[in-house]
């Protein structure tokens, strides 16, 4: 006889009003093995790893832990059995501490008093055992993002597990802090643990897993051992279809200074100074990448030039016009185009029409609206143009823009940008959350604005998007430029060390870096 | 003028008063407290008070006994609390619209009942009252004997509270419990703690609590009842907490402060000086209100108000 897998997942399925999250997803975990998890946005991931931790009930199917079949009622049963997880959204409490965090909710050896010395010691051997490095009296706010995943990773440790669980793990590291991670996993992996990884990027599934599962549309599309498959493989599975990795990127023909900003200060929601002494200029048919891990100022950075925020120094000059205080309304006499980080609450009015999303900002405007009364007609037939143009996959113009896919959305506010072309468009982070598909029209897009010769702004979290699509990256870390660099001209390692603020540029180069 | 003055500050009766009445609100306050730091927005408090109250004083009066009256008004502070909790927690209804709503439901249902049970001598017959317990050996202590060691027994009582309750918050398992459901619901939820029990437990606490101060107003103090009795402690003790910042050791200087205004007002109106009564007694209320003001950003859990839905992402 055989001993069964460590972990069985068995017809597994969840559904939601309206969407089936997990239809039917079977595939086993073994002890020591990395396996990973695939899939685009959407594709019932974490759906699916919720249900193993015990925070959804499956509709049907079954899990099986080294061979017998396990009921989770809650994640205290899941932890009580051995299973970790840390989710995507991090499960700590900011101001207690650390050693607070990790033994929250656990029977302490002097109930019920909390015993946090004993504790700190354990915590310490874990964190040695596994290259964990975390400080048990630290308050938990004032850990960088990549320290807190490490929280979490000792808490599920500390719970004694031996399934661990990580859902998209890497979408808020630097590169250096990824390699750490996976340096962590290998070892778990080594001491016999089960992990399974979920991302949605192949080169780290490549890099770290030893089987694959791949899941789209909710359902399991195949489970295949790394060794023996490659990207191009996988993107097939996850997409369902040919993907192109490249995309071909005539050189960049610049033209005048649209753009120059010069030591702008910009203070964040916080009341920290979230962007410090930024200068850089930008030209015509050029797209300049804004890298660094979420949060380093990038979107108070964008916001300022959009006169969403007022800068607390320095200047923003758009065609030559320097102005003080702008005004949002100003974004269309100056052109231009704003891709807003949220498009759910900043890019679109959700309960208005895609028709009426896409002259939102314009509709005082002619030809839709004369004497102050809209011109339906005219709005109606823009809308259908730009449908058909931009391939909104929308039931007909008039419903909301609530009903339509991210993709979609995300194309509508495309679609209302795009179309006065603009002399700037600030992109911030405009293909988070969609698929592949969505992603390579969105940055189709953008690059025929490049060779239209608009000069373009593109915030993105994601290291390999920014170099595939930019002329010149500015990395960021607390507010201030740590590097402006050429995407063929720098390697991945370097972008991450200035990513983490550990390499920055002399003030020499940066004087000389402000041009492009 | 200023022997008037000296005289006014300088003497044992202001700190007895101020202690007397900084005792009930403190009650509240703790309770309070309590479930705020598990999410749980209470201005109910006032109207816990008020139910506390009138049941201490309707059985005492009854049952000829006080300290049956504190237990059924332990009884019903219970009941409240957990009623708020069946509507705050399980129905997940506005905490602030249904605080309100119980505030003014407590203050018709009070009047109501005072007059059912008692008949038309609204709070004319005196009920039993809780007798003062001097602490034997420190009672006798000069000067401060009298002024600190001679008082109802819940006076002392709220001071152990106080300090029981920052040793929960800060050293047991369930006060961190407690703490992390009140900053971060979700995240309790996943290392297995039972967010809506916690919040279940601290609202009834908070109940109890709240009735207990209304109780010592009623049977302590005043050994009658009338509607309306409380006259705001409630909605102070809330601000106790605020100005308190969260903290049990901030909530008891902030009720003391509070206590002490009182005791003050009442002590400048005992002395005759010449100012309109009515200017006076709003004096707790303008400092309350200042309190608010100074305290600025007081920062409560991060969570706080917001109900929550267990199992979902
Ligand atoms: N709590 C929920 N209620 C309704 N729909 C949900 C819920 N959670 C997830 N979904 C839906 O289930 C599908 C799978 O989502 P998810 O598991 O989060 O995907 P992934 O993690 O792979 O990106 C999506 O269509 C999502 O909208
Ligand atoms: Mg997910």
């Amino acid at each position: 006889m055989t001993t069964p897998p460590f972990l069985q997942i068995e017809e597994i399925t969840k559904t939601f009003p309206g969407v089936v999250a997990n239809d039917k997803v079977s595939f086993d975990v073994a002890a020591g093995e990395i396996h990973a998890l695939l899939g685009e946005n959407g594709a019932g991931k974490t759906t699916l790893v919720s249900t193993l931790y015990g925070l959804h009930r499956p509709d049907s199917g079954r899990i099986r832990l080294r061979g017998k079949e396990i009921t989770l009622r809650s994640s205290r049963d899941a932890i009580a059995l051995g299973i970790g997880m840390v989710h995507q959204h991090f499960m700590l409490v900011q101001p207690l501490t650390v050693a607070e965090n990790i033994v929250l909710g656990m029977r302490s050896p002097r109930e019920p008093l909390l015993s946090l010395g004993p504790a700190s010691q354990e915590i310490e051997r874990l964190s040695r055992t596994y290259g964990l490095e975390v400080d048990p009296a630290a308050q938990v706010w004032q850990l960088s993002v990549g320290m807190q995943q490490r929280v979490e990773i000792v808490k599920a440790l500390y719970r004694g597990a031996d399934l661990l669980i990580l859902d998209e793990p890497t979408a808020v590291l630097t590169p250096q802090e990824i390699h750490e991670l996976f340096n962590v996993l290998r070892r778990l992996k080594a001491e016999g643990h089960a992990v399974i990884f979920i991302s949605h990027k192949l080169d780290e599934v490549m890099a770290i897993s030893d089987r694959v599962t791949v899941l789209r549309d909710g359902r399991v599309v195949n489970t295949v051992a790394t060794a023996g498959t490659d990207k191009a493989a996988l993107a097939r599975m996850m997409v369902g279809r040919e993907v192109l990795f490249q995309f071909d990127k005539p050189p960049a023909q610049l033209g005048d200074a649209v753009l120059n900003v010069r030591d702008l200060c910009v203070m964040g929601n916080r009341r920290q100074m979230a962007v410090r002494d930024v200068s850089f200029d930008l030209r015509r048919g050029e797209i300049l990448g804004v890298a660094g891990v979420d949060g380093n100022g990038q979107s108070e950075l964008v916001e300022a030039i959009a006169g969403l925020r007022p800068a607390a120094s320095g200047q923003i000059s758009i065609n030559g016009r320097a102005l003080a205080a702008f005004q949002p309304s100003d974004l269309l006499d100056l052109n231009v185009a704003h891709i807003p980080q949220d498009r759910q609450r900043v890019g679109l009015v959700m309960d208005f029409s895609v028709s009426e999303n896409l002259v939102a900002r314009l509709f005082s405007l002619l030809p839709f609206a004369r004497s102050g009364f809209l011109q339906w007609k005219a709005i109606r037939e823009n809308a259908d143009g730009r449908i058909k143009e931009f391939d909104i996959r929308a039931p007909n113009s008039e419903v909301k823009a609530r009903s339509l896919s991210g993709g979609n959305q995300q194309k509508v506010i495309l679609a209302r940008e795009l179309s006065r072309a603009p002399d700037l468009i600030l992109a911030s982070q405009p293909t988070r959350g969609l698929d592949v598909g969505a992603t390579e029209f969105v940055e189709g897009r953008l690059l025929e604005q490049r060779a239209r010769g608009a000069a373009i702004i593109y915030v993105s979290t994601e290291l390999e998007e920014i170099l595939s699509l930019s002329d010149r990256v500015m990395v960021l870390h607390r507010g201030e430029i740590m590097g402006m660099v050429r995407p063929g001209e720098v390697t991945e390692e370097e972008m991450g060390l200035m990513m983490a603020g550990e390499k920055r540029m002399t003030a020499q180069e940066k004087m000389e870096a402000r041009q492009s | 003028m200023l022997e008037t003055l000296q005289q006014l500050l300088w003497s044992g009766d202001l700190i007895y008063a101020t202690l007397r009445l900084t005792t009930p609100l403190l009650f509240a306050a703790l309770g309070g407290l309590m479930c705020e730091r598990a999410g749980v927005l209470n201005i109910g408090l006032e109207g816990m008070m008020l139910g506390g109250a009138l049941t201490a004083y309707v059985v005492a009066l009854r049952m000829g006994n006080p300290w049956l009256g504190i237990l059924a008004a332990l009884f019903v502070g219970a009941i409240t609390g957990l009623l708020f909790a069946v509507v705050v927690v399980t129905f997940r209804a506005n905490q602030i619209v249904s605080a309100v709503g119980m505030n003014i439901l407590m203050l018709g249902l009070t009047g109501v009942a005072l007059r059912a049970a008692v008949g038309l001598s609204i709070g004319q017959s005196p009920a039993p009252t809780i007798p003062i317990w001097e602490i034997p050996g420190l009672a006798g202590l000069p000067l401060i004997g009298p002024v600190l060691f001679a008082h109802l027994p819940f006076v002392y009582l709220v001071f152990v509270l106080a300090g029981a309750m920052a040793f929960i918050f800060y050293r047991t398992t369930w006060g961190l419990a407690i703490r992390a459901v009140g900053e971060n619901p979700r995240a309790a939820e996943t290392v297995g703690i039972d967010v809506i029990r916690v919040r279940y437990a601290t609202v009834v606490w908070s109940g109890i609590f709240a009735a207990v101060g209304g109780a010592i107003l009623s049977i302590g103090y005043l050994n009658t009842f009338q509607e309306g009795l409380t006259a705001g402690r409630g909605f102070i003790a809330f601000s106790a907490i605020i100005f308190g910042r969260y903290t049990p050791l901030g909530t008891l200087l902030a009720s003391l402060l509070f206590g002490f205004t009182d005791a003050l007002q009442l002590r400048i109106q005992a002395f005759g000086v010449q100012i309109p009564y009515q200017f006076l007694v709003v004096l707790p209320y303008i400092v309350t209100l200042l309190a608010l003001f100074v305290a600025g950003r007081s920062k409560g859990p991060a969570a706080s108000g917001l109900p929550y839905a267990p199992g979902e992402e």
